[in-house]
């Protein structure tokens, strides 16, 4: 029911604009430096200070959360902007010697070179990763950079959920502290610190065949939300693969709460709404083995600007799909330009926006589905959002397409949505005119993702590892309705 | 070179469907949107045979096509239903009068009964069911109930980190507890705006077009924007944003508002009274800002029909729209 209490006046928001620092205002902390920046309405710190609540508020993030564990091998994800850059600095703040309550897992660092996809040119490419890597060379920590075009090399497995405890309140949190305090009591600071040293450099090159492979499969794209939305995935997948192979139970993303909040918004129009919580909370369990941690959402834009300005963390300007784009070139964009102007009038919108995310819940598959890799969206791995009521925005949707074109005798049929006969009558309702290849694919994805691939023109373009997966999927589902009759219970 | 339909594959097509960007001749997109519009009848159960359902006639354009669907439907699947026009008289002069005339011209053309029912006396009233298609406030979107209406205040909840409602919002009835409390239904759930427009447009019915007079807030017409936006990107957003709306999950422990009902009409409402009843309370009394903004407080006085102090009509009486 929309019984809307139209409680925000506008006038009363307009009182929560920042207010211009004066000179000599005071920090709010110490009461004795000089305030150089403004947090929030009546928060203004010195310099000293504001070091000490951005360090403070990284370890309170990981400390409230306690899903790292000692030893554990994290990836950061890494794109080169002030925000993963800034998340890499507080990593290497945290783990230095000197720090007090020092974290304790063992870092490693991921960059995605999505040049290719975003029409840079390889000399460009090459300069950037250049510089990202005397970034993460000072570091001392093992990275990996790797081209998007390696997404052609990938193995189907990289689609199937892991198995893990996927739990984040895991009780044995506290066992594995203590355990680790016990084996470190024996081991020496040098020990520790030739561990850390064994570095691992990887960097891998990108055949030209990958590379038409991808820009053919961009061009296939016909729009820049779906473009977009396909990269994201992409770079998830190259980035689950790394840290499976290389034994990283964790990712690191250095998604900020303005990011996120942009991200919450843009995936409410996507159609992504089943999965915000996994999208934009603070732990993303979807693949199971290796967990996603987002521990930067506390901190707003700004301050990391600031931050970053003020302290000197390097980080290095990549150009990517959307920029110099105008905003209203893709839903991602203009959900961005919405949100900074909105921002501007009402300072609270990010931190609502953001709030909300955590109020939100992730929608596992019931048991007994969390294994059938069916019950998972190929693309995107989130549990498919499509076996939803009759009454819903998905059916009337695929009511609309039925009533609108002709209808064609299709063979391949959804079981999962047309085995009650309603809403399937005489053409059933997942005829098309387009490729029964799209067809096919449609059903083992969720509802946003096939709004991407709907934008799409030739399916073949996919990487193959995708092809290959959905293919298996497919011939498993027919066996499985083959056999249906013998089958005693519904797994799915 | 003419398009062809392309569902019937025949005829010339005449519009490009906003929902699905389809080329359809007039007969098939008359079928079509009267097809989803009894597909989601049926789908949400939202009636019984032989109930009553009156259908909230305001003379805007939502409710006049609803009138229009609903009348071909009730004949063409034999639904059994009562249909009449309810048509509710709130004083308000100048726009009502208007769009009263709209009404009426739709009952002739319809040949629906058309009850004109002062505000009382419809909650006096018993019926089996109400289409509740535009509330109370005449042609005005605050109850969103369109495709578009939804998807609208699915945006602003997010925006205004409203959780409850959030949730609530793309419910596709409300039935309220309260005894003799009436179910509002909203069979236009999944129809786009300009597809309602569309509609009226090639069946040439007439309705009573009109600006709302009451302003929306300022994150309903951020929401509208931004919608309207998404909308020339992606034609589906609308409907994704609904589906969004619907699957999203809250966690469990997060404190959710508990239900109440209004104590004039039961309608849900988080406060004593609805904002409809507010609303029209104040139009009442001559105070058109009662109904806008937070006036919880003054809900009690109103319930007990006692005047208000001079400094609170002050504060209330300045017309700025
Ligand atoms: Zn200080
Ligand atoms: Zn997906
Ligand atoms: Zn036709
Ligand atoms: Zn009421």
């Amino acid at each position: 029911m929309c019984q809307v209490e139209e409680d925000y006046n506008g006038l009363e928001c307009k009182q929560e604009k920042i207010p211009v620092p004066t000179l000599s205002r005071k920090c709010m902390k110490c009461k004795e430096g000089t305030a150089v920046l403004i947090i929030r309405v009546s928060d203004a710190f010195c310099r000293s200070c504001f070091k000490e609540y951005f360090i403070h508020k990284f370890r309170a993030m990981l400390g409230k959360n306690r899903v790292i564990f000692p030893q554990e091998k994290v990836l950061l994800a890494v794109s080169g902007g002030a925000a993963s850059c800034s998340m890499l600095a507080q990593v290497q703040e945290g783990l230095s010697r000197d720090a007090p309550k020092r974290l304790r897992f063992m870092p490693g660092i991921i960059y995605i070179d999505d040049g290719g996809a975003c029409g840079r040119s390889s000399e460009e490419r090459q300069r950037s990763v250049d510089q990202l890597k005397s970034i993460f060379t000072e570091t001392g920590f093992p990275y990996f950079i790797v081209p998007l075009e390696q997404v052609f090399s990938l193995p189907t497995s990289v689609l199937v959920p892991g198995t893990s405890d996927p739990d984040p309140s895991n009780p044995s949190y506290k066992q594995a502290v203590d355990q680790y305090i016990k084996e470190k009591q024996n081991l020496t600071e040098e020990e520790a610190a030739s561990a850390v040293a064994q570095l691992r450099i990887e960097e891998s090159v990108c055949s030209p065949e990958h590379k038409l492979a991808l820009e053919r499969l961009f061009s296939s794209l016909n729009t820049l939300t779906a473009k977009e939305d396909m990269l994201h995935t992409l770079r998830q997948h190259l980035i689950l693969h790394v840290a499976r192979e290389n034994g990283y139970s964790k990712v690191m993303m250095g998604d900020s709460c303005s990011r996120l909040a942009v991200k919450l918004l843009s995936n409410i129009a996507l159609g992504r709404g089943a999965a915000l919580a996994s999208d934009t909370g603070f732990s993303d369990p979807r693949y199971g083995d290796v967990v996603i941690v987002r521990p930067m959402r506390d901190y707003s834009s700004k301050e990391i600007a600031a931050y970053s300005r003020m302290f000197h963390v390097p980080s290095v300007f990549i150009s990517g799909l959307d920029t110099k784009t105008h905003d209203k070139a893709s839903i991602q964009r203009l959900t961005e330009s919405f949100v900074t102007n909105l921002q501007a009038d009402f300072p609270s919108t990010v931190s609502t926006i953001y709030r909300t995310s955590e109020k939100l819940h992730t929608v596992m598959p019931s048991q007994g589905q969390t294994t059938e890799p069916a019950s998972k969206c190929l693309l995107c791995l989130c549990a498919l959002d499509t076996n939803v009521d009759k009454a819903s925005a998905f059916h009337a949707t695929l009511v609309s397409e039925q009533l609108s074109q002709i209808k064609l005798q299709d063979t391949s049929h959804d079981a999962r949505h047309c085995a009650e006969g309603q809403g399937c009558g005489s053409g059933g309702c997942c005829s098309s005119n387009r490729s029964p290849e799209h067809q096919d694919l449609k059903t083992l994805l969720c509802y946003s993702c096939r709004l991407t691939v709907k934008d799409m023109g030739a399916v073949d373009a996919l990487p193959p590892y995708i092809i290959t997966e959905a293919e298996k999927r497919q011939k498993r589902s027919r066996m499985k309705m083959e056999i249906s009759e013998f089958l005693l219970e519904d797994e799915d | 070179m003419p398009v062809q339909c392309s569902n019937c594959v025949q005829r010339r097509a005449v519009l490009k469907r906003p929902k699905t960007g389809h080329s359809l001749c007039k007969d098939c997109f008359f079928w079509a949107f009267e097809e989803e519009i009894h597909q989601t009848i049926v789908s949400a159960g939202l009636f019984n045979r032989g109930e009553t359902v009156a259908i909230g006639a305001s003379g805007g354009k939502d409710s006049t096509v609803l009138a229009h669907v609903m009348k071909v439907l009730n004949e063409r699947y034999d639904y059994g239903l009562n249909l009449l026009l309810l048509s509710v008289d709130e004083g308000i002069t100048g726009y009502r009068d208007d769009s009263l005339e709209t009404v009426k011209r739709n009952q002739q053309q319809y040949e629906l009964p058309l009850k004109i029912v002062s505000y009382e006396e419809l909650y006096g009233w018993t019926m089996d069911a109400i289409v509740k298609q535009v509330g109370l406030k005449n042609n005005c979107t605050f109850c969103g109930h369109n495709a578009d209406d939804v998807a609208e205040t699915v945006l602003m909840n997010v925006l205004r980190g409203d959780i409850a409602r959030l949730r609530r919002c793309t419910a596709i009835s409300t039935a309220s507890e309260g005894e003799g409390a009436i179910p509002r239904c909203k069979p236009l759930k999944y129809a786009y705006e300009k597809e309602i427009v569309l509609y009226a447009y090639f069946k040439k019915l007439d309705y009573f077009s009109t600006e709302c007079i009451y302003s929306p807030n300022a994150y309903r017409g951020h929401a509208r924007a931004f919608l309207k936006d998404l909308e020339s990107i992606r034609p589906s957003s609308i409907i994704d944003v609904i589906h969004s709306g619907e699957t999203l999950s809250v966690k469990d422990g997060v404190k959710m508002p508990v239900q109440g009902t209004c104590s004039r009409c039961g309608y849900i409402s988080s406060q004593a009274l609805c904002k409809s009843c507010v609303l029209l309370e104040g139009l009442n009394r001559g105070l058109p800002k009662l109904g806008i903004g937070k006036h919880h407080r003054l809900h009690g006085k109103i319930l007990a029909q006692e005047p208000l102090t001079e400094q609170e009509e002050k504060l209330l009486k300045a017309v700025d729209f």
